[in-house]
């Protein structure tokens, strides 16, 4: 990825605070992202919601990428946006689980309960675990849904039906009335 | 003494019993009048009071994510039309500025006042359409018909613009489909004063209407902390009391040029929802006006490059004028139908690749423009971001829609998220109908204006 | 009596005629919303496209009491159990209106999550196709449906004249 690193004044305080636990950092376009070991996953995003010169009270959206067809390791990769009132700026923070098969970090819904739907949304879609989650059921699709559609590697029209479907009649006679 | 029954999860819950004997078990939909769409909501009644209320949504999951990887970039604004679909001008706007800002693409001053003007008119028809529908559940079945009435004088004009009433797919990434109509912004002009006398009607009808003030005031409250915390954005929080829109506070393509007024409630309860809708309907008037004065003349669509293309050029980039290197060699579209930014495409545009389609006229009219437009739509031509990922937010009716997008380099989205607003609204909605009665969950439930396509996409 | 079997018909043909007269002009829908054709089905019942004029403009929410089912919108995997138990809620004589494309075929929502067309879970009498469909293709079907059920038998009829035809 053609990105620059982020020099952005929260990025930095990050650094000063965690060090090496800010994997990468980068710039695209105007946005900020850093990224965290999932060790420290939660203690970040806790820092970001209570560091008064981050102070990021908005968790804007929490979503994940399959990094599969990228062929990037660690697979998944969960990605939080955050908006701060204070200074009416925007941040990025991503974490990947370092487990491919069963991967799993920590929910932060004690943090930001705007959190407790989209990780559950990941979950379904991605088979991410949330740890501590209070209720990681599945949200868009039923329970006897099996796998989790937005991995690279479910085809897209692999149905699973709930109902037993009809046979769709073939030669249905001409139903074309006129009035 | 009232012991809250926590319901999560439901089989739980419905094997074990309530926990007290006058608790009931009440479901809500998913097929309900005044389920706007598909939501499930299951009750914990104790007599008619809700006690616990649990959520369920995912009834029209429509796998929006998973399309929009699999076809083009360019091909999923059909689908983004229908994410918010009452209005779907902004959802489009959305997503083409988020191409465009992976692109690093600007486009021209008009196409700017022109996307500023569909989406005001896509906010109208959704307040529009929210007060009526929330009128009609509480029984003002005049409110409803004197609102569609009114939407129907901009669905009109819609239809003149872009060819379809609902789902329009206007956008396209650069600009827009095609150039205003000639007079067409007087006609808008005058929809809207006719709409506004509509607004007026229901307005006397409903704002001091003694019953419907008792069946929404002091219902459906939250507190300023919970919402903040819940992730709320549009009317429902600026009826809180929280004055954040992103057209003040993170003004995009011309908003800080127009001036408008940004109507912040107090209470948060459903009557301050309304209020706060009517008042934004109005200020949007007032910004389409504003614009139309201002709206300068010029090109409305620009190729990859950022050069802006004229009208006549969007129309001659198809015609026999172009063809000239065509004649010269043959055109061997390679059988992979990938590679496409090499010999053809290249030779057919003055200097890079173009990202604009011919006019339809030309498409279906001439064979330049058939094969140009074919050569657009197959995969990987042209529309190929640079690998990278963004987020854009845009002040949809509802609140902060954003788009979070992932690029590989591909013709292809790797991934495309959509960030609704009603999403988070819905989070929060069993804290607002807490302690209100079954009725009430009707109204708060309205006035919330939950789009089911938005919502589980 | 003594009616023959032919002027038996006879009547009973007149009185299906007239019953079924009646009931295509009071049609009952259960609209069942899901998706962005609701908004073209509200701009139907609504003042510039009026049903109303075909006696089909009150809806009725519960299958008990309605006949016509128009399923309005896309049908996910999820929502398909629900519609399959409203539609065997109701009573006979009902008919189904696909209200959509996403309800005939599926639309272009062709992946993991929507249902490829409600004939794969109910019986269907008229197809709208449209994305969504402009209010007058509605209007239009609606008549065609009024026609199918004119031209249908209705076995009330028989119930009539049962003792004769004995």
């Amino acid at each position: 990825m053609n990105e620059t690193p982020s020099e952005h004044p929260v990025t930095l305080r990050l650094q000063a605070e965690f060090g090496d636990a800010i994997v990468e950092t980068h710039a695209h376009r105007g946005d900020h992202t850093a990224v965290v070991q999932p060790e420290k996953y939660l203690e970040v995003v806790r820092f970001l919601r209570n560091d008064p010169e981050c102070s990021f009270d908005f968790l804007v959206d929490l979503t994940a990428v399959d990094r599969l067809r990228l062929k990037l390791r660690p697979r998944f990769e969960v990605v939080l946006h955050f908006y701060s009132s204070r200074s009416n700026s925007r941040y990025r923070l991503k974490v990947r689980p370092a487990d491919d098969a069963a991967p799993e970090v920590d929910s932060i819904v004690d943090v930001y309960p705007a959190a407790n739907w989209p990780e559950r949304e990941v979950w379904d879609m991605f088979g991410v675990r949330f740890g501590g989650h209070p209720n990681l059921r599945r949200i868009l699709l039923y329970e006897e849904f099996q796998g989790h559609p937005l991995r690279k590697d479910y085809p897209v029209n692999k149905r699973q039906p709930l109902v037993e479907e009809r046979p769709v009649p073939q030669d249905r006679p001409s139903t074309f009335f006129y009035t | 003494m009232s012991e809250t029954l926590t319901i999560a999860p439901l089989g739980s819950a419905l094997a074990a019993g309530a926990s007290s004997t006058r608790d009931m078990l009440l479901n809500m939909g998913p097929s309900h009048p005044a389920m706007h769409g598909v939501i499930r909501i299951v009750l914990a009644l104790e007599g008619e009071k809700v006690e616990d209320a649990e959520i369920e949504i995912g009834y029209l999951h429509r796998g929006f994510e998973k399309d929009s990887e699999v076809v083009g970039w360019g091909q999923v604004f059909p689908y983004t039309d229908r994410l918010n679909y009452v209005s779907p001008l902004m959802n489009n706007v959305c997503y083409a500025m988020g191409v465009e800002k992976l692109l690093g693409l600007e486009t021209t001053e008009r196409c700017q006042y022109i996307r500023v003007i569909i989406s005001e008119v896509s906010r109208i028809t959704d307040h529009l359409t929210c007060i009526a529908a929330c009128s009609m559940e509480l029984g003002a079945m005049t409110g409803f018909i004197y609102l569609m009435k009114a939407r129907e004088y901009l669905y009109e004009l819609v239809e003149e613009l872009t060819g379809a009433r609902l789902t329009v797919s206007y956008l396209k990434v650069g600009g827009v489909k095609a150039d205003l109509p000639d007079g067409w912004l007087e006609r808008l002009d005058g929809a809207l004063t006719k709409g506004l006398a509509e607004i007026d009607e229901v307005h006397k009808l409903l704002t001091r209407n003694r019953i419907f003030i008792d069946r929404v005031k002091d219902v459906g409250v939250i507190s300023k902390e919970d919402a903040w915390s819940l992730g709320f954005t549009g009317p429902v929080l600026r009826s809180i009391g929280v004055p954040r829109d992103l057209r003040k506070d993170e003004p995009y393509l011309v908003y800080d040029r127009v001036d408008f007024d940004v109507p912040v409630g107090s209470v948060g309860d459903n009557y301050d929802r309304y209020l706060v809708r009517m008042e934004e309907m109005r200020q949007s008037v007032r910004i389409i006006r504003q614009c139309i004065k201002q709206i300068p003349q010029g090109a409305v669509r620009v190729d990859l490059s950022g050069r802006p293309l004229t009208g006549a050029e969007m129309v001659d980039s198809a015609k026999m004028g172009m063809t000239t290197d065509l004649l010269l060699r043959t055109v061997r579209p390679d059988p992979t139908m990938d590679g496409s930014d090499k010999l053809h495409t290249r030779q057919l545009n003055a200097t890079d690749k173009q990202v604009v389609l011919p006019p339809k006229e030309d498409t279906y009219g001439n064979i330049e423009g058939l094969m140009n437009h074919f050569m657009l739509i197959m995969e990987g031509e042209g529309l190929k971001p640079p690998p990278g990922e963004i987020y854009i937010a845009n002040e949809a009716a509802n609140g902060e829609l954003g788009f979070y997008m992932v690029s590989d380099g591909s013709g292809r989205a790797y991934r495309v998220h959509c960030r609704p607003p009603c999403y988070y609204l819905m989070q929060g909605l069993d804290k607002m109908i807490r302690g209100d009665m079954i009725a009430d969950v009707i109204a708060t439930f309205g006035t919330i204006n939950m789009i089911a396509g938005e919502l589980d996409r | 009596m003594g009616l023959g079997s032919e002027q038996g018909g006879y009547i009973t043909s007149r009185l299906s005629d007239g019953i079924a007269w009646a009931r295509k002009w009071s049609l009952f829908p259960y609209p069942f919303v899901t998706a962005c054709c609701g908004m073209e089905y509200m701009a139907v019942s609504s003042a510039h496209y009026d049903l109303d004029r075909f006696g089909a403009a009150w809806p009725r929410f519960s299958p008990r009491q309605a006949d016509l089912l128009l399923v309005v919108g896309t049908i996910s995997q999820k929502m398909a159990p629900v519609l399959l138990k409203v539609y065997e809620q109701m009573c006979e004589p009902k008919w189904v209106v696909a209200f959509g494309v996403c309800t005939c075929t599926g639309g272009f929502y062709d992946n993991y999550a929507t249902v490829q067309g409600i004939d794969r879970v109910i019986p269907v009498d008229c197809y709208v196709p449209g994305c969504p469909p402009r209010p007058e293709t509605v209007l239009d079907a609606l008549m065609k449906l009024q026609a199918r059920i004119q031209a249908s038998h209705h076995p009330l009829a028989d119930s009539v004249i049962a003792p004769a035809k004995l």
